[in-house]
């Protein structure tokens, strides 16, 4: 899965890159790497099909990403805009997809 | 329909006269707005085969005289279906889906200022040959962000016609009928079905691939939309939010149950009125019984949750336009997610305390189906205003009116109690089938958090006859007929010549309340009251009166007072404690039970309910019967 050719690039940054899920609003970057490895079989559906589904929301390297708004109740779940959309998901969902900040 | 069909007939022997197109696209499109534009009022809501997933038809007459069956399927991003909605989609795209010819035309709608994911979904969509028309909805609003795009460019990359629509303002419509006609006759599938699921590497692709087709011929709006932002920035803020959101559900419960209430009440009147003037005018007897207590009622028994519903759908169906459905799904996610429960189940479990009926028909806003199934399971268990005349008639027989820690009052805290078991049961019941029957299938919360939009009054109040029409039709005809049958338990046979006893006790629902008098008899239940539990079936609010019927105290609906001192005459506070018990769980409500069914699109689900309520109904009363009695309150 992470042998992906389009990730080589993601895996030299990947040191500087956050996890999604621990990213707070005003944090602001490019998606670097979106994984399938996180939770394997407790997402309700496997981690694979988790990746897909990122993917198809447009949580694709390359892509625009900036927190905007995170729950009252454990900073959970967050609101993001991704290039020109807005999505939420929950933290737990978001542990795969790679970030790397703008520096501040 | 008819006139469409008719003209259409002249056509009958051309190929394709009456053609089937199908509209597709991400959900928050203007799909719906776009259907009803096309379609009007010539609508027709139903299930596709063996699924609870709505499938929406309408007919459209072409200016070349061709009968267009229209249908209007689930929003999807993706033609990897990843619920029982798309998996409708998927099928229905495919031409696969059983009992439904396959669609000659696809309709593609996208929001004009949102291209990114459908570009996405069109790539797909052209994998699979059908002839396709891409319908790019909200131009106006793309045109007033001053977003430019190239259509013809557009149209040549994509390699299918583009119209542009304003469904709320019914503008292109005539273009795109005009577009779907020339393509059907142009005829025949545009290639071979060449969709395969997409892995992770080719979505990447397509994303690339769609982001290289905007990059070319959509220029960034001048004016982007910073409304959404700014709004988001005071109802998505984690107290402020919160505090609207508490708000406006408290608005929605006020209207639910007060405002229908009125409506209801005159309805529930109206129905007495019409039943007296039926009774004072025929001879007494069995036809006589049966029109006003069977017929008459059993209507007035479904019309009556019909202001309930409009009143809950229109605050839905408004949210929902506006945007802020998904938003309020955002704040309650991890609220409701501790007991197993989806943001969006918050909505209809909060109807529910007006009426389980309208709270179960809002389950519908909850997309994944074990969420939707777990919330209408718990919903019946939400204290509804039709257990309110219970509680009163037995809290006032046997909860002594005093204080309590000089402040409150027993008999306000005793109700305050069988609320709070009704709530703290319910968040039970669904942690339990989430840890026991459903583990770790807790689905990946992903949500698009649309851009608001003004709701557009037309599709408001259209959506709002389809959502009444529906429960009539559709809720009414299993309510009415369970009705009838609680009547006919109630009614038949009559008392013998000379009986001294009420007529009930000689009749159906008499003999089954004695046999199980012996069952019922551990949780401190008398014969008297199992006979008035069958009617009971009817509504809950029914007991007060089965129970003046059985304690032969006439109109006891008009005087509690009469029959909560037979009541204290008869039962012990053991038994008035256990029946209260009884009430807050049992499944006394024909009603909820005829709606889950027709939620669910089957008898397993109202069966399940009916027992798992049943059993925790028994249990609870056994435990407060045992202990009062045990405590000397026997």
């Amino acid at each position: 899965m992470i042998a992906d050719p389009t990730n080589a690039e993601a895996a030299q940054t990947a040191d500087a890159a956050v996890r999604l899920s621990v990213a707070r609003p005003g944090d602001k970057g490019v998606i670097v790497d979106v994984r399938a490895e996180s939770h394997a079989g407790d997402h309700g559906v496997d981690v694979s099909e988790l990746q897909r589904r990122l993917l198809e929301f447009g949580f694709v390297e390359g892509a625009r990403i900036e927190v905007l708004h995170e729950g009252a109740i454990w900073r959970d779940p967050i609101a993001v805009r991704l290039d020109d959309m807005r999505i939420g998901l929950r933290r737990r969902d978001a542990e795969d997809v790679w970030v790397l900040l703008d520096a501040k | 329909m008819s006139d469409a069909a008719l003209s259409g007939a002249s056509l009958a022997s051309a190929p394709l006269a009456n053609a089937r197109v199908a509209l597709v696209g991400n959900p928050n499109s203007g799909k719906t707005a776009l259907f009803n534009a096309l379609t009007g009022s010539r609508q027709k809501v139903a299930n596709y085969a063996g699924v609870t997933v709505e499938r929406k038809e309408g007919q459209v007459a072409t200016p070349h005289g061709r009968s267009l069956s229209v249908i209007d399927l689930p929003g999807t991003y993706s033609l990897r279906a990843r619920s029982p909605d798309e998996v409708v989609t998927r099928d229905a795209v495919l031409g696969r889906l059983a009992g439904e010819t396959p669609p000659d035309v696809l309709v593609c709608v996208a929001d004009a200022t949102n291209l990114r994911l459908v570009l996405r979904l069109i790539l797909e969509l052209k994998a699979v040959g059908r002839p396709m028309v891409l319908a790019l909805n909200m131009y106006d609003i793309a045109q007033r962000q001053g977003l430019r795009i190239d259509l013809d460019g557009l149209a040549r990359e994509i390699g299918c016609p583009i119209v542009t629509t304003v469904a709320t303002r019914k503008r292109g419509i005539e273009d795109l009928v005009a577009q779907v006609e020339a393509l059907i006759e142009a005829g025949g599938l545009n290639g071979d079905n060449t969709w395969r699921e997409p892995d992770a590497g080719q979505i990447r692709d397509a994303h690339r691939e769609a982001q290289r087709i905007l990059k070319a011929h959509v220029r960034a709006p001048e004016r982007p939309d910073t409304f959404t932002g700014k709004v988001d920035g005071v109802l998505l803020h984690p107290v402020a939010g919160l505090a609207i959101l508490l708000t406006l559900l408290f608005v929605m419960f006020q209207a639910v149950f007060t405002w229908s209430k009125a409506a209801g009440d005159l309805m529930t009147e109206g129905f007495t009125a019409v039943g007296v003037f039926v009774a004072a005018h025929l001879p007494p007897g069995m036809l006589t019984s049966f029109l006003t207590d069977g017929v008459i009622s059993g209507v007035g028994s479904v019309i009556v949750f019909l202001p309930q519903i409009l009143v809950l759908f229109f605050f839905i169906i408004l949210l929902e336009d506006f945007g802020y459905m998904a938003r309020a799904a955002f704040l309650m996610d991890r609220i409701m997610g501790g007991a197993g429960l989806h943001g969006r189940a918050f909505i209809p479990l909060l109807s529910s305390f007006a009426c389980a009926i309208p709270g179960i028909m809002a389950t519908r806003v909850i997309d994944n189906k074990r969420d939707r199934l777990t919330t209408i399971m718990v919903a019946p268990l939400m204290t509804c205003s039709a257990r309110i005349p219970v509680y009163t008639l037995i809290i006032s027989a046997f909860i002594p009116n005093r204080s309590v820690l000089g402040v409150l009052n027993l008999p306000g805290l005793v109700m305050f109690g069988l609320y709070a078991a009704g709530i703290l049961s319910a968040l039970g019941v669904s942690f339990i089938t989430r840890r026991l029957f459903w583990r770790g299938a807790v689905e990946p919360f992903l949500m698009e958090l649309p851009a608001y939009k003004l709701p557009d009054p037309v599709n408001v109040l259209r959506s709002l006859y389809i959502r009444g029409k529906i429960f009539i039709t559709r809720a009414g005809t299993i309510i009415f007929p369970m009705m009838i049958l609680v009547w006919f338990l109630s009614s038949f046979p009559g008392a013998p010549a000379g009986a001294t006893d009420p007529a009930i006790n000689y009749s159906f629902a008499g003999q089954i309340g004695h046999f199980l008098a012996p069952a019922l008899a551990p949780i401190g239940f008398n014969w008297q009251m199992t006979v008035a539990l069958i009617p009971g079936f009817a509504a809950r609010e029914v007991a007060v009166a089965a129970l003046g019927t059985v304690y032969a105290i006439g109109n006891a609906d008009a005087s509690p007072g009469a029959l909560a001192t037979t009541l204290q005459h008869h039962w012990s506070i053991a038994t008035g404690l256990a029946f209260l018990a009884w009430y807050v769980f049992a499944p006394q409500c024909a009603s909820t039970i005829g709606v889950v069914k027709r939620e669910t699109n089957s008898w397993l689900w109202p069966a399940v309910m009916l027992v798992y309520m049943t059993g925790l109904a028994y249990l609870a009363a056994l435990i407060v019967y045992q202990v009062a009695k045990a405590s000397g309150l026997g």
